[in-house]
């Protein structure tokens, strides 16, 4: 903020909080499916994800042994038991749903009819009654437990195995790297022409491009599945190789003719003079410098495949063998609905690595990005 | 195992092929008018007419198969019927106006329009804004512009969760029932509330997309010269003065960009509905009411593609004001 005329410190405090805020609220949804795919699976289902590092509390209840489990012992009906399972502590207990916390550990209650039950800090309690139990299920017994908190990886391996997540991750990268390569490689010839090349109906092509670039993918899915059945190509992976190369064109073309066109003229235009080919022009000056341009298109592409679910159910089919991330976590969704410990550590699996490719490769994404849409304004 | 070899030997045969295409046609026409000899001038004039749709030609094949045909064989379709073999004019677009699902799709189709542009245009101006002169920006600016990585699907997945609920008296596992209920309010089953369920799910994407925003906008700040700001410090605009009224005019052309573009990915919508309601309680939108004419139970092509010609019809306004855009800047 140095520097501002009429800057208070006040309004710095406040746009630092701001900022955080807008930051935090920002991050945690992804930041609780981090944290919930490390979580023990009865742990997340009984407390919020937030609470993952204090120990968890529950509610709940226990029956008591009914009266064919009373022993007599100094002229009373006993029945005794532990409300505890194992790991857990006792933090309060209670005789009624009303007030499941009303007595602490060690004290005594009186339920009424002379009957009185002790339940001590170990969780072993002790009901005791002058008369006879007569009560065909045990009485319940409140129990508000402590448990410590756990941290597992175990969801990590289930998920991968059990559920078929290394399978599609392979299928997922089977999909993206070609469907990646690929168009940068025709589109790049393409840009270079419409960049740095005279010929008629130039302009077109290019305003063309503009135009396919919000093409809606849907327009495309039953006309190209027929055409790959007609063709033999039917569902499978060339398939699918193909529609990303044709959507992500429009995109890797615009891109890098932006780019290209500016590229120092004086450059080109010497090494026309020197007798280089266009080839040689092409490959020599124009590809390597425009790396910056092909690397933005390939993280975007890369960003786009990988995460596509559309495209994939398509024109790959939906069996076990063949399905990506993104369809595994659909189906999930389906039939696990309520198991979060495999859904948050499936999600997180798949998008791991874009995230990693996303803080690694930043600053080309953003430099895409601006090459990409600022430009139209 | 196979599978990897697979992948390895697609790549090596796409780069070989491009590479072999494009150096063997080089070749050739070089052979053909040889840059040399009494010709020479006559050659090389020729041969630089051809040699741009040497280079443009895998690229319009693509272009053309994978979006032009699709196109016009999407239009085809949809005046035809389920199957495709009887001509049935505008019958399956008259079906479409009376069927209620569809009115519905377009409802909330255009609610996403008007909601999700500008929440994302909005926050991603204020975040730009806020962290524009901020020690930690970067970082705050990485952090909001994340889930742009994430797939709409994970997304689902993510904030499925917070919407989580649990019976009232419950531990809510949902960070938002557990707000509502720490609160003192009624823990609700937000996906199946009607029609506040649409919102929640346009949440979604607005999270998604205001990064976006955010570094577009961001870098339009930046850009604005210092001296109108200066300038207006100086005759004693406040901060919001300063913001509102000199910044945000400067910007307005980046801000319809930002708006266009993001316009464009609320039509498409499709894999948030998709995975969170799959349409149902009132949230269809046209990209999910096309996928289940497609693909589920029998499929009706001829009604799938009037959807996906509406969407087209729907995109058809941006895209010429992109194409002009493109021209101006052009010239």
């Amino acid at each position: 903020m140095e520097g501002m005329a009429g800057q208070k410190s006040g309004l710095v405090w406040a746009v630092n909080i701001a900022a955080f805020l807008l930051v935090l609220l920002w991050t945690i949804p992804t930041l609780g499916l981090l944290v919930s795919s490390f979580r023990d699976r009865d742990q997340i289902l009984t407390s919020g994800w937030w609470q993952s590092f204090s120990a968890q509390q529950a509610t709940g209840f226990v029956r008591t042994g009914t009266g064919d489990d009373a022993v007599q012992q100094d002229g009373a009906y006993v029945i005794e038991g532990n409300v505890l399972e194992e790991g857990q502590s006792l933090i309060a207990w209670g005789t009624r749903a009303r007030e499941p916390g009303a007595f602490q550990p060690g004290e005594t209650a009186e339920i009424g009819d002379g009957w009185q039950v002790t339940v001590a800090p170990d969780g072993s309690y002790r009901m005791t009654s002058p008369t006879p139990f007569e009560m065909r299920r045990g009485e319940r017994i409140f129990v508000t437990t402590g448990a410590p908190a756990r941290l597992t990886t175990e969801n990590y391996a289930r998920v991968l195995t059990a559920e078929g997540l290394g399978r599609a991750f392979m299928n997922t990268l089977t999909v993206t790297i070609p469907a990646t390569v690929i168009p940068i490689l025709i589109a790049a010839f393409a840009a270079y022409a419409l960049a740095w090349m005279e010929f008629p109906g130039r302009a077109i092509l290019t305003a063309a491009v503009v135009g396919l670039l919000v093409v809606p993918l849907q327009v495309a899915l039953i006309p190209l599945l027929r055409l790959h059945n007609e063709l033999g190509i039917g569902k499978g992976y060339l398939g699918i190789w193909l529609a990303h190369t044709g959507f992500g064109l429009p995109l890797a073309i615009y891109l890098l003719r932006n780019y290209m066109v500016g590229l120092p003229r004086e450059v080109i235009e010497s090494a026309r003079v020197d007798g280089a080919t266009e080839f040689q022009i092409f490959r020599k000056i124009i590809l390597p410098l425009s790396f910056p341009a092909l690397a933005s298109f390939a993280i975007f592409q890369f960003l786009w495949v990988w995460n596509d679910l559309l495209v994939a159910t398509v024109f790959l089919g939906n069996t076990r063998e063949q399905l990506v991330m993104t369809g595994v976590l659909r189906e999930l969704m389906g039939s696990k609905g309520g198991e979060w410990e495999i859904l948050a550590t499936s999600a997180f699996i798949s998008i791991a690595v874009p995230l990693i490719v996303f803080f690694a490769m930043q600053k080309y994404l953003v430099r895409g990005l601006l090459a990409g849409s600022v430009k139209g304004g | 195992m196979e599978l990897f070899w697979l992948a390895v030997s697609t790549i090596a045969i796409g780069v070989f092929g491009c590479v072999a295409w494009f150096w063997g046609s080089n070749l050739i026409l070089d052979r053909i008018y040889p840059p040399r000899g009494p010709n020479a001038g006559d050659n090389i004039r020729k041969a630089n007419q051809i040699r741009p749709w040497l280079f443009l030609g895998p690229a319009i094949l693509f272009l053309g198969v994978y979006l032009v045909y699709p196109i016009f064989d999407s239009l085809w379709r949809s005046l035809h019927n389920a199957r495709g073999t009887d001509f049935v004019g505008g019958g399956n677009y008259a079906w479409l106006l009376n069927d209620g699902k569809f009115r519905e799709s377009m409802r909330n189709n255009l609610v996403w329009l008007l909601v999700v542009p500008a929440l994302s245009t909005l926050f991603g101006l204020i975040a730009a804004q806020l962290t524009d002169r901020l020690k930690w920006g970067n970082i705050g600016k990485s952090l909001i512009f994340m889930p742009m990585a994430i797939s709409f699907v994970g997304a689902g997945v993510i904030w499925k969760f917070i919407y989580e609920y649990r019976a009232p008296g419950e531990n809510q596992i949902g960070l938002l029932n557990a707000i509502v209920q720490a609160l003192g309010g009624e823990p609700q089953l937000w996906l199946t509330l009607i029609p506040w369920n649409n919102l929640f799910l346009m949440i979604v994407l607005v999270w998604i997309q205001t990064g976006f925003a955010m570094v577009i906008l961001s870098a339009a700040l930046r850009g604005i010269p210092e001296e109108t700001i200066e300038a207006a410090i100086l005759d004693g605009a406040s901060p919001w003065q300063v913001f509102f009224k000199i910044k945000v005019p400067q910007i307005m052309g980046t801000i319809a960009v930002v708006w266009t573009t993001i316009t464009i990915v609320v039509l498409k919508v499709f894999d948030i509905v998709f995975v969170m309601t799959n349409g149902q309680w009132g949230t269809q939108v046209l990209a999910n009411l096309m996928y289940d004419w497609m693909f589920r139970g029998t499929p009706d092509y001829g009604r799938g593609s009037a959807i996906a010609i509406i969407l087209m019809i729907l995109v058809t306004p941006i895209m010429i004001w992109n194409i002009v855009n493109a021209r101006r800047e052009v010239r």
